[in-house]
Order: structure tokens, then sequence, then C-alpha cells
């Protein structure tokens, strides 16, 4: 099952990360996702489609440092 | 003091096999501000052998409730001071700066020589912006970032997190200033600490957080 931020998660199919991220508000401009360990780049949120043994890390960043 | 002398006093402390490993290595702070400021000196007190130090900003007097500056550094640029005050603690520090801006062009040819960087940025954006720029353009580079330091909640809740074997979070992952929460140095100094800590961990070859 897909995994998303160490949740089991079942999407409909197909969902891409871009869908993934609007679905739950993300801001897009502020975050960075990583599949099964490997950093995707912003560029292909729209075109990557999750599958079900994917393991997805997505950080939302937020303000102060 | 000799360069001896100063060796010795963190050999005694650290060991010898400690002491080598970091002062023969490197590693790039991006940002030193808040994190950045406290990360460096926590990273030259251990002893690194080297630090590059990036940001294009000066020291405002809005700083000096958390980063390691001084009223005397008030509208000199950070790239310029910190390392001052990093030399008066670690003489025989070799630190290198640039006083620039990092954005996604430039970012790469900026930290593609170092295999540990620091994120200590304080834009949501910019830490986005470099993690992504460096992880997807490099396959050499790990990434220690901050992610929540705001307010004065405990701080218990700031901790260390590994994402992968290139990129380790440290923070809260929510307090954040668009919540209007102020940064106060106690939280972003323990989020800093955890920046070093895990920093000093990887250049000792400890990648489990």
């Amino acid at each position: 099952m897909t995994k998303i931020n160490g949740e089991e998660i079942s999407l409909p199919n197909p969902t891409t990360i871009k869908d993934y991220l609007t679905l739950n508000n993300y801001r897009t401009e502020a975050v960075a996702v990583e599949i099964n360990g490997n950093i995707l780049p912003k560029s292909s949120y729209d075109s990557y489609v999750i599958t079900e043994y994917d393991t997805i890390e997505i950080v939302s960043f937020v303000g102060g440092g | 003091m000799t360069e001896q002398e100063f060796n010795n006093a963190l050999i005694e402390r650290h060991g010898l096999e400690v002491f080598q490993k970091l002062k023969n290595s490197s590693i790039a702070v991006a940002g030193l501000g808040g994190l950045g400021s406290n990360v460096s000196i926590a990273l030259a007190r251990a002893g690194i052998g080297k630090l590059f130090l990036v940001d294009f900003d000066t020291v405002d007097i809005s700083n000096l409730n958390r980063q390691q500056y001084f009223v005397s550094d008030i509208g000199r640029p950070k790239a310029e001071a910190l390392p001052e005050i990093i030399k008066k603690i670690n003489p025989f520090i070799n630190i290198e700066t640039l006083n620039i801006r990092v954005t996604e062009e430039n970012a790469y040819e900026i930290f593609k020589d170092y295999s540990i960087v620091c994120e200590c940025f304080d834009k949501a954006e910019n830490k986005a912006m470099l993690i992504n720029t460096l992880l997807t353009s490099s396959h050499n580079i790990t990434i220690v970032s901050g992610s929540g330091m705001a307010g004065y909640d405990t701080g218990n809740t700031i901790k260390t997190q590994k994402l992968s074997d290139r990129l380790y979070i440290c923070g809260d992952r929510v307090s954040g200033i668009e919540q209007g929460l102020h940064l106060m140095a106690p939280r972003v100094g323990i989020c800093a600490m955890h920046e070093a800590n895990t920093a000093l961990r990887l250049l000792l070859g400890i990648k489990e957080i």
C-alpha cells in the first residue's frame, strides 16, 4: 500500500503528486517530496503517478531560522 | 596560544580519533541568522576544520534576540562579522565566506564541493528551494535542514528526523512565523544544536538519528 509520511493510504488511480498536494492543501512553493528515498524534481510533480509500492515523504517547510 | 596547545585541549576532551575526523572535515552553512550563526559556532567549538559560510544579509538590531552577533556588528555583513566572532573562539579554523543571495540558479555551483550542507534559511520557500535544487542536481550532498522553531512552546517537540540518506529535518515541523509566532533564542538554539549535532554525527560516520 502507498505510504505517505508514515501512514498507509489508499489513493484513486491515477493520482499524481500534484493532485495529492492540491487535495491536501500543501503549498507547493514550500514543499519537498521524496519518493522511495529520492527527491522528486518539482518539474515532475504533475506527471508522477503515485503507485501502491511508493513510500513518500512530504516535507512542508515553515518559516523561521 | 599555539595551534598545538589548542588542538591538545580538544584531543583531551574528544579523543584523538574524533578530533582528527572533525579537523579533516568541512561543512557548508547556508544562512547565517538564528540557525546559521548558532550552528557555525557550535561546529567551530567542536573543532571542525573548515566552515563555508554563505549569507547576503547584514546584522540588524532585530537579530540580536537570537543570533550570535553583538551590538557592534549592527550594519555589518553577516559573512564578515561571523568569521571574526568564530576566530576568537577557534583561531585555527579555516573559514571561507560568500556574501551572496542563494537562488535556484546559483545554489548548485555554490555548494557543489560540499558533502554536508546545513540549511539555515528563514523563508519556507527558500528552504524548499535549497533542498529541491541541491538534492536534484547533486548525488553527493546531504542536507541537514531546520523547520519549525518559533515561539516558546515546549522545547521537547523539537527533534531530528531522517527522511532519507541525504535529508535530515530538525525542528518541530509546525511552529513557523506564518502563524504569528516569533523566533526566540532558546527554541531557535535547540533547533540549531540539533542541526549541528546531526552534522557532527554524520562527520563521525553515524547516519542514524
